[in-house]
């Protein structure tokens, strides 16, 4: 593994920020730590980068106990949330900065900063001022500045937090092809889910303090652990259920259950996908409530006469409008039990 | 369409504005100083400009440029070497008592120099602590004038570096950190160039008061040591040679127009593309031996050097007669004072009411006028005008009040309103730097908004910008005070025998031999020092980290 945390624990006052937290990253992979503002998870990166001392625990990077180790001996790159690029020095002078810590040579520094900065789109920019910058050109030379000395582990803070929506999703996948051709293995921060299930092999979820899940992005989508994830990635339709054989009883009714899935008192999430629309005098009855055009699909906010509200998604042509009465059915396939 | 009607009227409003600080510093500064430059320079109708070379040709002027300059050197970098560490602990710790020992550190700075110079005189001087534990005697050094230059600025350094400081943003070194650099390197290419401007505006300052010290080497400095101001003095009120005092009044104006451009434009050059953040959220407690050691040091520095010469200025009041100084201030023996000396508390207060009030008036007009960043060359240039009472001469303005304002239609001589005219002057430039980064700071938007909504430009000003700057004005308010309360050059000439101030009965008092004088000295400094004090630790109350530059 080349990064390891094991129980690392952080307090602020007494209160626990990180809490006995383990993590690995395997050389190459790409992991995304998912959770909700003060859930600890920039916390998290200042502790691996050696800027946030361990209240206890240990940070091993690449077999060796770097605990101790001040933050400019660890050989990790961070790349802060809002870039933090020196002002007083141009765009070559941030990108060189850390060749310089390192006693590169000028001639090796120029070379280097031209290479990156071709890397991350901005040939020639060595020369402007930092101020005179875009956001976007911006968090291209804070990219290329963390790049620059190759640190073995790249850290990065709500790496495109600050972007708008267009630029965010070109980004992603430029940042994702990028890292592949590199080889670079990378530990991102981020509270949009969009952006880490874009970016990481592997997402961790977060929530105060602790790890809620950990999967690649398709297994965290498809089974949250509990319905903290589930409505943290935007799920409305969690419910507690009485699983049976096949069969589960919910406030909206008894719906399908998947075969294999644990018994019991649970947790069920039906997808929005799974809430099929039929005609009013089948199924559970429902007024629609709202709807919300999300542009592949409708969003519809349906309410049952005495249980809690269903999202439902439909095709654009077929969406109900609001006022209108419809009947619901269940898709066993957009069905799952947690935890 | 760039000028429209709107925009000009804007600036004629503007200019209106400024009308009334031009005319104050048009009557009140630059007439009597160029009256007495006259007075000294044209003889029989004629300038007399081959004085000025005769004067630089004197060997003994030639010293008091060398010793001024080179003592206002010495002292700003002694200032800043002791003062720098002092702003990192206060931009960067947070410990316990630290309101308290900031209010502590900025006492000195609105002390009266004649104030500092006693309280030093009682620490370093004849009959002196250390003369009586160790017989160790300074007064007759350089360093006696050092020690109490660092005295009075320390705070200077730590307000202008040190406000800077705390908002910087830590997170840039800690990105130089984790890419390599260790935590001095950091600190020396992150910080170090972010800091540079403050440093070498709080340098200027600095050397702009040291480099005009007259209360402090009047009282230290004895027969050997004069600076250009002391001489200035001298020339002027016991050698009557007035050509002389003209030159060195015209050298000092030069120099301190220099000194002001410079800091123009360091200060300029500071507010260009930092990364501010709130002061409060990067100060935590220090952390390992090394940063408790640089507290403690600090701590102790602030003790040694701030503290005691204050607390021995207190001991020597009460030294051998307990309250007896204090009760023969009450006293009126026909000796030094046609008056009971206390009765300088009085006159003191009453003028430096009256000084606070005009300060106020014409620093808040000038700086509502120059609110505006963009309000081109003119209106910086009038900015640069404003600060020039700071660093010309005082001596030089008191003595331009009685010769240049003794005629109709302005004959003010006989008015006690000549005085807090004079202590005004140095309280402006005070005001003006104390509400202009708070006018400027207010978020043009908001303007815009209040203007949308319906709000002319008078309304918007009472209702958006006003009650922001409230607090920011009172404490321009007390710093007027503080500074009219201590004044001493200016008013030393212009104060009538009858109603003398505080610092000129104190320094009246200092004059005569004898320990009941001395003692009373001591007396009057130490109520002059709680009156400071206490005005600034109302103030300290009132201060955010962001208002302001002193």
């Amino acid at each position: 593994m080349l990064l390891s945390l094991r129980a690392a624990t952080v307090r602020f006052g007494g209160r626990p920020v990180l809490d006995a937290v383990d993590l690995e990253v395997a050389e190459h992979e790409i992991v995304c730590v998912l959770g909700p503002s003060g859930s600890g998870k920039s916390t998290l990166l200042r502790a691996v980068a050696g800027l946030q001392p361990l209240d206890s625990g240990r940070v091993v990077l690449d077999g060796r106990d770097r605990t101790d180790v001040p933050a400019h001996r660890r050989g990790v790159g961070l790349m802060f949330q809002d870039h933090q690029l020196f002002p007083q020095r141009d765009v070559g002078g941030n990108v060189a900065f850390g060749l310089r810590t390192r006693g590169a040579s000028r001639s090796e520094q120029a070379e280097r900063v031209g290479e990156l900065l071709e890397l991350v789109g901005l040939p020639g920019a060595a020369g402007r001022a930092v101020a005179a910058l875009s956001g976007g050109e911006q968090q291209r030379v804070a990219l290329a500045r963390a790049l620059a000395p190759s640190p073995r582990l790249l850290m990065l803070d709500e790496p495109l937090g600050q972007l708008d929506r267009s630029l965010r999703e070109r980004l992603v996948v430029e940042l994702r092809e990028l890292f592949g051709r590199l080889g670079t293995t990378v530990l991102a921060v981020t509270h949009d889910q969009g952006e880490a299930f874009a970016l990481a092999d592997r997402v961790v979820v977060m929530r105060d303090g602790r790890i809620a899940q950990s999967g690649t992005p398709l297994q965290v989508w498809q089974r949250p652990a509990d319905a903290f994830v589930a409505r943290f990635l935007g799920f409305e339709n969690v419910v507690e259920a009485t699983v049976g054989d096949a069969v589960a009883v919910t406030p909206w009714g008894k719906v399908p259950a998947p075969r294999d899935a644990p018994q019991g008192t649970r947790t069920l999430l039906v997808r929005p996908a799974g809430v099929r629309l039929v005609p009013a005098d089948t199924g559970l009855r429902c007024t629609v409530a709202a709807r919300t055009f999300r542009g592949t699909h409708v969003a519809v906010r349906l309410q049952p006469e005495d249980a809690p509200g269903l999202e439902a998604a439909c095709a654009l042509r077929s969406a109900p409008e609001v006022g209108d009465e419809v009947g619901v059915e269940f898709d066993a396939d957009e069905i799952a039990v947690l935890g | 369409m760039s000028r429209t009607a709107a925009g000009w009227r804007g600036n004629a409003a503007r200019l209106g504005l400024m009308a009334v600080p031009v005319a104050f510093f048009a009557v009140f500064f630059a007439y009597p100083v160029a009256a007495i430059v006259a007075r000294g320079l044209k003889a029989e109708g004629t300038w007399q400009l081959g004085r000025i070379g005769e004067v630089l040709a004197q060997s003994d002027v030639r010293q008091v440029l060398w010793f001024t300059t080179w003592q206002a050197l010495a002292s700003t970098a002694l200032t800043l070497l002791i003062a720098l560490p002092g702003a990192y602990v206060f931009a960067r710790f947070e410990f316990p008592g630290k309101q308290v020992l900031r209010a502590v550190v900025t006492v000195p700075f609105v002390l009266p120099t004649v104030v500092v110079g006693t309280a030093f005189m009682a620490l370093v001087g004849r009959g002196g602590l250390l003369d009586e534990l160790w017989g160790l005697r300074l007064d007759t050094t350089v360093w006696a004038i050092l020690l109490a230059h660092v005295f009075f600025n320390y705070a200077v350094v730590v307000r202008t570096v040190g406000g800077l400081w705390a908002q910087l943003d830590p997170r840039q070194e800690e990105a130089a950190r984790v890419l390599g650099a260790s935590r001095f390197a950091a600190w020396r290419t992150v910080t170090l160039p972010a800091l540079a401007p403050a440093v070498a505006a709080a340098a200027l300052m600095v050397f702009l008061f040291t480099f005009t010290s007259f209360g402090v080497v009047q009282i230290l400095g004895g027969p050997t040591f004069s600076t250009l101001e002391v001489e200035i003095y001298r020339q002027t009120s016991e050698i009557f040679d007035l050509s002389t005092a003209a030159v060195l009044t015209m050298i000092q104006f030069v120099a301190v127009g220099a000194i002001l451009a410079l800091h123009a434009w360091t200060v300029r050059r500071r507010e260009t593309a930092l990364r501010l953040v709130d002061a409060s959220v990067t100060a935590r407690r220090p952390r390992g031996a090394g940063q408790w050691a640089l507290l403690g040091g600090v701590v102790a520095t602030v003790g040694v050097l701030l503290l005691l010469p204050l607390a021995v200025l207190v001991e020597r009041s009460f030294a051998g007669a307990g309250l007896g100084y204090y009760r023969a201030l009450t006293r009126g023996d026909g000796g030094v004072f046609l008056v009971p000396p206390i009765e300088a508390v009085g006159n003191s207060l009453q003028y430096a009411v009256a000084a606070t009030a005009i300060a106020v008036v014409i620093g808040g007009l000038a700086s509502v006028a120059l609110t505006r960043r963009d309000a081109g060359r003119l209106v910086r240039g009038f900015d640069a005008l404003l600060m020039l009472p700071l660093g010309v001469s005082a001596v030089t303005v008191g003595f331009g009040f009685l010769i240049a304002l003794d005629e109709p239609p302005l004959d003010l001589r006989a008015s006690w309103i000549l005085v807090p005219l004079a202590q005004a002057l140095v309280g402006v430039p005070f005001v003006v730097r104390t509400m202009l980064p708070v006018l400027r700071a207010v978020d043009v938007r908001l303007r815009e908004a209040a203007a949308v909504l319906g709000a002319s430009p008078w309304r918007a000003w009472r209702e958006v910008d006003l009650p922001m700057v409230r607090r920011a004005l009172l404490i321009a308010a007390g710093f007027a005070f503080a500074v009219s309360l201590g004044e001493f050059g200016a008013t030393v000439f212009i104060a009538r025998p009858e109603n003398p101030t505080l610092p000129v009965a104190v320094a009246r008092l200092l004059g005569r031999p004898g320990d009941l004088n001395y003692g009373q000295a001591m007396a009057l400094s130490t109520i002059l020092m709680i009156v400071c004090a206490v005005a600034l630790l109302v103030l300290e109350r009132l201060r955010t980290d962001r208002t302001g530059e002193f």
